[in-house]
């Protein structure tokens, strides 16, 4: 038994394990039972989870992420008390609203008013408090005129639409959101994101299962990865995120290289990388770089063993995980000499900021000469903020400038001298 | 502040929270009562006026062309509410088996007792056996019935009959849930029980010829509630009277407890695994 979860904790889970027993042979007629009564049921046991331990923060934005069949869905079931957990304990505060599913309880064949009202209280509102929010709900739906229309006869986004409203008016401290985000236009895309940000501000605590890592990075503040029902990772959802890019995309052999680089023993390595950051010429280290500005990205590193010309490398990725900007001395054949163990170098990569505004993530290498082996390598090992009013939607903001002249047709005719 | 923590322990058959338990029972009931009457242009008024008219024929039938009463008193009268009574227990139970696998994606959506689901079964079933208790009380009067003072007393029989449905409904929906047999088998049952108990017939016949047949009739509870619901309308034999011993009515009253506890149990036992079975 444990004990109580402490008073900032919004969600605790300890050791949970769900088995589902899935029959191999349909036996399920009584007259199969009286012909065979000592034929045992066959089942295929199916382990969704297994002993899952993970705490969620008050206030915290939680993902769950894994591929298809990891457990996240079952584990979200538990949660919500529609599956019992076969062992484990699992606590919750506050007023818990899951949205499994959005709509449940929807009957095409009554009104939009009768539906809002029966799918507010299945989500946990007694009638009265659904009636009183009825009106709010319609506004937010922009479905007033609409009211007393059959759901049948709406439209699926309609239909979305409304059940998406309901849910934000359902305002529970804990929600259980089991990607239903997933549906829907961009606009209403949009509009989940916003009241997400919103919850979030509010000091709701948000679950949030998806399979959709920009969602993760952009929401979460830490995730839980699931893999055939165990725990792989719980930590800032940046690295969840990428935990899970490599679980699904990463050859076999990728992933060895990647781990060992990661792990490999600080002593036997020949180069350790200490620091890494961001600074500019005016503040010097810093976390945020404005546009324009003289820039750099340093590191810092020690030699544990004599080097000749290694190469260093900085890499820039923005919250897509894309690559926007790659430096590396190598490239730019800068000399970088020879080295003692024991020596301590910063090295820096200066440059004129034209990055659009938003988050970046610094990750830093250093190779044997040119083209050699790997010998250190952090990922991530700092971030950044881009200040400034955004670029349109690009990933670089580089200096521009506008001109208007006419169209040489345009041009008057001189041909009369 | 912060709130309470609590143990999530999944889902059960009724859970902690009654008046959560009383609005989700109450609304899915309002519901399936308002599907019902979906797209007719009376809507509500069909739910007196189906039964006056079904009522009036049965009545009409049964009392001056087959003349089944056999001198009785008040026949039609008690023929009506026995098929009043038998209807709700038919409807509760009839409904009932294939509640939890109508519910599916309710309850693989949501954690909610799962008792609710057949509860408002038998809600909805409620209100339509007080609507045709309303049309019979125009019977009554029409067929000039002296009023009693026992009257009083048929609520007793009525809430009776309530919880024997429930149970028994309770019972079937969990076992349908593993076994889909149960709701052919649970048709014929219903038929038979039809016939077995004294509806169509005043059990004043059988009395008068096979005894014992009449008493082991009684000892059914479904029978036993219908008689005794007549018994206090118009003063027809009470299954007491009818069994010649009011010991001997612990044996349908026994069954109904037994049932209706078996029912709840077997329901108990489903409920945290109802979700992943269907």
């Amino acid at each position: 038994m444990s004990d109580l979860p402490a008073d900032d904790v919004a969600v605790k889970a300890v050791g949970v394990a769900k088995t589902f027993r899935l029959p191999t042979e349909q036996v399920s007629t009584l007259k199969e039972r009286v012909l065979h009564p000592a034929r045992r049921q066959r089942f295929d046991v199916l382990r969704a989870l297994r002993d899952v331990s993970f705490e969620v923060g008050r206030g915290e934005v939680f993902g769950i992420v894994g591929r298809n069949g990891s457990g996240k869905s079952t584990l979200m079931k538990c949660l919500a008390g529609i599956y019992k957990a076969d062992v484990g304990e699992m606590w919750l505060r506050g007023r818990m609203a899951p949205f499994i599913e959005l709509g449940v309880g929807f009957n095409p064949d009554l009104t939009a008013h009768d539906n809002v009202l029966i799918n507010a209280v299945m989500l946990g509102l007694t009638p009265d408090e659904a009636r009183a929010r009825y009106g709010a709900i319609m506004d937010f739906a922009e479905l007033h005129e609409f009211a007393e229309l059959k759901l049948k006869n709406y439209s699926s986004g309609m239909q979305v639409r409304l059940a998406f409203s309901v849910m934000v008016h359902v305002d529970a401290d804990l929600l259980l959101i089991d990607e239903v985000l997933a549906v829907g236009d961009a606009a209403f895309q949009q509009k989940c994101y916003d009241v997400l940000d919103r919850a979030r501000n509010e000091g709701r605590t948000i679950l949030l299962v998806t399979h959709d890592m920009g969602q993760v990075q952009r929401f979460c503040d830490r995730a839980l990865l699931l893999d055939r029902g165990r725990v792989v990772a719980i930590d800032e959802s940046r690295r969840v995120a990428r935990a899970y890019t490599h679980l699904n995309f990463a050859s076999a052999s990728e992933r060895e290289s990647f781990v060992r680089a990661a792990d490999r023993d600080p002593d036997e390595q020949h180069v350790v990388v200490v620091d890494g950051w961001a600074q500019t010429r005016a503040d010097g280290r810093t976390a945020r770089l404005e546009p324009g500005a003289e820039s750099a990205m340093a590191m810092r590193v020690r030699f544990t063993r004599a080097a000749v010309e290694p190469a260093f490398a900085f890499t820039i990725t923005d919250e897509q995980q894309r690559r926007v900007l790659s430096m590396s001395t190598d490239r730019q054949g800068f000399a970088t000499g020879e080295h003692d163990a024991g020596d301590e170098i910063d090295i820096t990569a200066g440059f004129v900021n034209h990055l659009a505004a938003g988050r970046y993530w610094l990750s830093v290498q250093v190779t044997e000469a040119a083209g050699g082996a790997l010998l250190a390598f952090r990922e991530d090992i700092s971030s950044f903020v881009v200040g400034g009013a955004g670029a349109g939607g690009g990933v670089v903001d580089l200096p521009h400038g506008f001109e208007l002249t006419p169209a040489p047709s345009m041009q008057p005719v001189t041909d009369e001298p | 502040m912060s709130p309470e923590a609590y143990r999530v322990r999944g889902p059960s058959a009724v859970g902690g929270d009654v008046r959560r338990f009383w609005n989700l029972a109450r609304t899915l009931a309002a519901t399936d009562w308002k599907v019902r009457f979906y797209g007719s242009a009376l809507g509500y008024v069909w739910s007196l006026l189906r039964p006056l008219m079904l009522f009036g024929i049965i009545y009409f039938v049964f009392s001056y062309v087959l003349d089944a009463g056999a001198g009785v008193a008040h026949y039609g009268v008690l023929l009506l509410l026995a098929i009043i009574l038998y209807f709700f227990f038919s409807e509760v139970t009839g409904s009932g088996v294939t509640s939890m696998v109508d519910r599916e994606s309710l309850l693989r959506k949501v954690g909610f007792p799962r008792a609710v689901v057949p509860l408002s079964v038998a809600l909805v079933a409620a209100m339509n056996l007080a609507l045709n208790l309303v049309v019979l009380a125009i019977f009554v009067v029409a067929s000039g019935v002296q009023p009693r003072w026992t009257w009083l007393l048929l609520p007793i029989p009525i809430a009776l009959m309530l919880v024997f449905a429930t149970g028994v409904a309770m019972l079937l929906s969990a076992l349908y849930v593993r076994y889909r047999d149960v709701r052919p088998i649970w048709d014929v049952v219903l038929q038979a029980l039809f016939y077995a108990t004294p509806i169509l017939y005043p059990i004043e016949i059988v009395l008068a010829r096979y005894e014992t047949l009449a008493k082991i009739q009684l000892l059914n509870p479904l029978a036993a509630i219908i008689q005794e619901s007549r018994h206090l309308l118009t003063g027809a034999p009470s299954p007491a009277a009818v069994l010649d011993s009011t010991a001997l009515l612990a044996v349908p009253l026994g069954i109904l407890v037994g049932v209706t506890w078996l029912g709840f149990r077997v329901f108990d036992r489903m409920a945290p695994r109802a979700a992943e079975e269907l």
